[in-house]
């Protein structure tokens, strides 16, 4: 599915020459959702909200239709529904549902609608799985914008609300007492990862973003003695596996967006491998 | 001068069922004030009340404005995938200089632990580093549910002298919650029992006497209670706002009858 991407990038020759070469583009592309993920992935994992995030990247798929039918940019469907179904889980978990069921019922189900919405409103003019597993080397100098642009916002999101974020992380009732309002912080949480997924789509995929979340996360857990030092390192992670899963997919001919999660989750199997000699040594000694 | 929390006919609601019913207090600067009462009476609930945590449904609940709260919960549980070092807690919500947190860890009797992950902490170890994270916000108020859970003895009456001495310091208010009567009955200035709604309150020696609270924890208490009494057997006033067929407590009344469900 590489080559057939190449030709649909519209590309405007225009200054900056080097952003003129689809793999720089699909490399700057993967760096600043790799980045702008991880953090992120690090809070959802810490609140357990990992069916969350699934929930919300799952309804993409329906942003996807929104923007088809509507002729908007996908970006904007993409963003207003992950931003709806966000709301819409992070009330009911708020109302006390039995939450783990029911995002499954709701992730799948949007994808399910999702497609069909996309088969109606689109005939077979598009490539479903551009949008299912991301399409990262057609990434034009909009979307690259669009992609760094949605990065930053998440990251000084992140930046600005990290001690709130962290303190309602820990606990509502400590955040509080502090003065701090959990529920706020948690729709900052919602926002940021509707954002992520709005500009995650187009590299990884609709059904693949969750993983972009988690993977990176997860595998920085055995390194990281403070919060910030997880993220940075989940970061530098989510990073890597970007670059290095592209670079695999040229070398291998593999589809990109699944390339670059299976090299997060090759990290995540090394880092728990060491993680797991280093608890044998320490046993060991004692 | 205002008091730092008032609460009138406070009411709240938890999972569809009323756990405080009609709750009265105040709480004074420079005053340490504890809550008794047996499990599930609603001491916790009253707490997260104050710090804002649960909702008000009914009644008033006055805070002085710019109140800061120091608060202790009775339990709080890190997520393992969560790496949080002793230094970086105390630093939370507010970044804190080195000095002030190796200050109220050596407060709290919790010297050194600096570098140790909350993860890795003993239980008592745990509560001393939540205790100097409540300093560090330099509290108007202490919140303390529970806070001596997991200390051992001298860590427990280091505790109670930590508190006393915090109230000259910084003049705080202290509310406490703790199920070490004896040592609840030395450390307070005001006692409330509370069982859905406050049973009766005052100082220490007269709450112990109460019939609502023999009531409740039955005569068994007396024992501890009895040398304490003896040397303070003086009057202070004792506010019972409950309807019965007594307006006050008598040091002479005995159990009648039971307060079990509000
Ligand atoms: N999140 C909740 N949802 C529903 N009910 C709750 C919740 N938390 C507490 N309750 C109920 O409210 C009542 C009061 O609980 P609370 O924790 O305030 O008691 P407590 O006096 O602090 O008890 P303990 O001495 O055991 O700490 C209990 O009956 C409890 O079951
Ligand atoms: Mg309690």
């Amino acid at each position: 599915m590489t080559t057939g991407m190449r030709i649909t990038t519209t590309t405007t020759m225009e200054a900056t020459p080097m952003l003129d070469d689809f793999l720089v583009r699909a490399a700057l592309a993967g760096l600043g959702v790799g980045l702008a993920a991880a953090p992120l992935g690090c809070l959802v994992v810490w609140r357990r909200m990992a069916y969350f995030g699934d929930a919300t990247a799952h309804a993409a798929i329906l942003g996807v239709a929104l923007s088809l039918a509507f002729d908007m940019s996908i970006f904007t469907g993409v963003l207003v529904i992950a931003l709806s179904m966000a709301m819409l889980v992070s009330t009911l978990s708020g109302k006390g549902y039995a939450m783990d069921t029911l995002l499954g019922v709701m992730a799948h189900s949007a994808i399910a609608f999702g497609l069909v919405a996309v088969s109606f409103v689109s005939g077979v003019r598009i490539d479903l799985m551009a949008y299912l597993f991301g399409d990262i080397l057609a990434v034009g100098k909009t979307d690259l914008l669009v992609i760094w642009g949605g990065a930053a916002m998440v990251l000084v999101l992140l930046v600005w609300r990290w001690q709130a974020l962290l303190t309602a992380t820990l606990s509502p009732d400590l955040a509080r007492a502090s003065g701090i309002n959990p529920e706020r912080e948690r729709l900052v949480l919602t926002l940021a990862l509707a954002l992520v997924v709005a500009v995650a789509i187009k590299v990884v995929g609709t059904l693949l973003i969750a993983a972009m979340l988690l993977i990176p996360a997860a595998a920085a857990r055995p390194f990281a003695r403070t919060p910030e030092a997880m993220a940075l390192i989940a970061a530098v992670f989510g990073g890597v596996s970007a670059l290095g899963g592209l670079q695999a997919s040229l070398w291998f001919d593999t589809p990109t967006g699944p390339s670059v999660v299976c090299l997060a989750a090759l990290i995540f199997l090394g880092a728990s491998f060491i993680d797991l000699l280093r608890r044998g040594l320490s046993a060991q000694a004692k | 001068m205002t008091s730092l929390v008032e609460l009138r006919g406070a009411r709240a609601s938890l999972g569809g069922r009323e756990v405080l019913t009609g709750v009265d207090m105040t709480l004074e600067r420079g005053e340490i004030v504890t809550i008794v009462g047996p499990n599930g009476s609603g001491k916790s609930t009253l707490m997260r009340l104050i710090i804002g945590a649960v909702p008000l449904q009914g009644g008033s609940l006055t805070r002085a404005p710019g109140l800061r709260i120091g608060y202790v919960p009775q339990k709080l549980q890190i997520d393992p995938t969560l790496p949080l070092s002793v230094r970086r807690f105390l630093s939370l919500p507010a970044r804190v200089s080195d000095a002030a947190a190796a200050e109220a860890l050596e407060h709290a009797g919790g010297t050194g632990l600096e570098q140790r992950q909350m993860a890795d902490l003993s239980g008592g170890q745990f509560q001393r580093v939540l205790l100097a994270r409540a300093l560090l916000t330099r509290p108007d108020l202490l919140i303390l549910d529970e806070a001596t859970q997991g200390l051992d003895q001298p860590g427990s009456a280091r505790f109670y002298r930590l508190i006393e001495q915090l109230r000259q310091e910084l003049g705080c208010g202290v509310l406490m919650v703790s199920h070490e009567l004896h040592v609840v009955m030395a450390a307070s200035d005001r006692v409330l029992c509370l069982n859905g709604h406050v049973c009766c309150e005052g100082a220490p020696e007269h709450v112990a006497s109460a019939p609502e609270y023999r009531a409740l924890f039955g005569s068994g208490t007396q024992g501890a209670l009895a040398l304490y009494r003896h040397q303070h057997d003086h009057d202070h006033g004792v506010a019972c706002d409950h309807d019965h067929d007594h307006g006050h407590a008598h040091h002479d009344h005995h159990d009648h009858g039971s307060h079990s469900d509000a």
